[in-house]
């Protein structure tokens, strides 16, 4: 009790101030567990390490971006709150010790579930940002023989162990330049499924050029997803994806590919884009594939630099203001269409081994080249330090595995900081090697289009939660 | 920000189990979403 009239004894307030003074070292130790953003005029806090997405006013934000700079924020009026917060564990870094323990445990122990065929290194398009160099992987235009489709098959079931279900891309080039290769290898894994316990899951990547009745009908009934190439809007397209004619090819493909799209109903599949330089309002690209039809639609940025559609460090701002364009789009329209890198499963999302490591190249999933060579992945066919053995004598680069095995996000620069790094797995390895010649070192223009796509990806998810 | 006047308004809280989940036997979606994106590490496994 204080008498009235007098000045309060500093007694009576230490309790007061102890207690706001723990209050503060509780939430400023939590503090690196919290990444603030802002998308279409709202603010968020996502906690990295429990993934619990917060929206805030305009003082609490003011709280944290305080918090953040070290200020001292003694008698903020969100002080008690945040407090309850991460008294609650809405924010905490606690978990991140088990995710480490067990990235560390998981090295080395990894089976092959995946194979990416490149049943043909030729294609019949010329598209200018191609990594694979026209298909070839600067090597000589070949297909795939039965003979080596198959072993691939065989050589998966032995690499995956005990584990049931695996997965075949058929890939190019263009793989629908070997179509007997690829029903061919379809029949054989599911009769070697049969024996073995092992169940199949194909995929097949296709420009859809080479699309008529007979191969719509087999590949809406055999291909479990199909991802099929096409830029936008048609000027886009064509001025990258040109016939070997040099002729634009959009006018060419959208009806098979919408074809195929409607024969296969509610089976998956993606319409897949690459944008350049050249488009960079390509918002407009994926508003245009919506309006043509398709529903599952990812458009990425091209990989390479110093070509004149390269992307440049400059138009990272541009880029960003896009996705963030497009995210505020989609909320309006309440998500009638799917954009690959605005899906993020919050209830049920990606398991520990992808969120550590992302698509395993390298040791669960290996690129067969038409000869029967194995590589980490698809972009890393025709790089010759990176070729691991072939489907015939197995691996016998297991250093190179080893390598891939132990480079999980603790093991990149950059990603045990990033606020991102549970929704991305340390990014493609292809990448990094394409832009440092380090599969440790992601490259930093991609992780920041990452970052800003899981941004978007979280306020799209609350909007149209809000839609019910 | 809330009616009552909380500054703060929790959207998702993801379970525990949710977020370090995986069961090691997934049909695997990120391998044919690598040639959907070079980024597949936020893509839910097809279990």
């Amino acid at each position: 009790m204080v008498a009235q009239g007098r000045p309060p004894s500093p007694c009576v307030l230490c309790p007061v101030i102890r207690r706001e003074g723990f209050i503060i070292f509780e939430v400023s130790r939590v503090i690196g567990d919290i990444h603030p953003f802002e998308v279409g005029g709202r603010r968020f806090l996502l906690s990295v390490t429990t993934g619990a997405l917060v929206e805030v006013d305009e003082e609490a934000w003011d709280l944290v971006q305080r918090l953040k700079d070290g200020e001292d924020v003694a008698g903020h009026p969100c002080l008690a709150e945040l407090a309850e917060l991460v008294a609650e564990g809405v924010f905490s870094q606690g978990e991140e010790e088990l995710w480490i323990r067990t990235a560390r445990e998981a090295r080395g122990r990894s089976v092959v579930k995946a194979l990416c065929l490149n049943v043909a290194h030729s294609c019949n398009m010329r598209c200018r940002y191609c990594f694979a160099a026209e298909g070839t992987y600067r090597g000589e235009r070949a297909v795939m023989s039965r003979e080596v489709g198959r072993r691939a098959v065989d050589f998966l079931i032995e690499a995956s162990g005990a584990r049931r279900n695996l997965e075949i891309d058929f890939f190019g080039g263009e793989p629908l330049l070997n179509m007997a290769v690829v029903r061919e290898v379809v029949d054989y894994a599911r009769a070697r499924g049969e024996e073995t316990g092992k169940r199949f899951r194909f995929t097949l990547t296709t420009n859809g050029l080479l699309l008529d009745e007979e191969t719509t009908r087999y590949l809406a009934e055999n291909m479990d997803n199909v991802v099929l190439s096409l830029d936008g809007r048609p000027e886009v397209n064509d001025r990258m994806r040109p016939l070997p004619d040099g002729s634009g090819s959009y006018d060419r493909v959208v009806d098979r590919l919408l074809s195929l799209i409607r024969r296969r109903g509610d089976r998956s599949y993606y319409v897949r884009g690459t944008f350049t330089r050249h488009n960079l309002d390509f918002a407009a690209d994926v508003l245009h594939l919506s309006s043509l039809g398709f529903k599952n639609i990812s458009v990425e940025p091209a990989i390479g630099s110093g070509r004149d559609w390269s992307l440049r460090e400059e138009d990272l701002p541009r880029v960003l203001r896009e996705y963030e364009e497009l995210a505020v789009e989609m909320a309006s329209r309440g998500g009638d269409f799917e954009f690959f890198h605005f899906q993020i499963d919050l209830e049920r999302g990606p398991c520990l081994g992808k969120r550590l490591k992302g698509c395993g190249a390298g040791t669960e999933y290996l690129a067969v080249t038409p000869a029967g060579e194995l590589y980490p992945c698809h972009q890393f066919v025709g790089e010759a330090e990176f070729l691991l053995g072939d489907v015939f004598d197995g691996i016998h680069r297991m250093d190179l595995v080893r390598k891939f095995s132990d480079a999980d996000l603790y093991q990149k620069r950059g990603c045990p900081d990033c606020p991102v790094r549970f929704y991305c797995g340390g990014g493609c390895y292809a990448n990094a090697y394409a832009r440092h010649g380090d599969i440790t070192h992601p490259d930093e223009l991609g992780c920041a289009l990452h970052r800003r796509r899981v941004e978007c990806a979280l306020y799209l998810q609350a909007a149209l939660r809000e839609r019910g | 920000m809330s009616k009552n006047g909380s500054h703060f308004k929790v959207l998702f809280r993801p379970k525990a189990e949710t977020f370090r989940g995986g069961c090691g036997e997934c049909q695997t979606s990120c391998q044919s979403a690598c040639k959907t994106s070079c980024t597949v590490g936020n893509q839910s496994c097809e279990r």
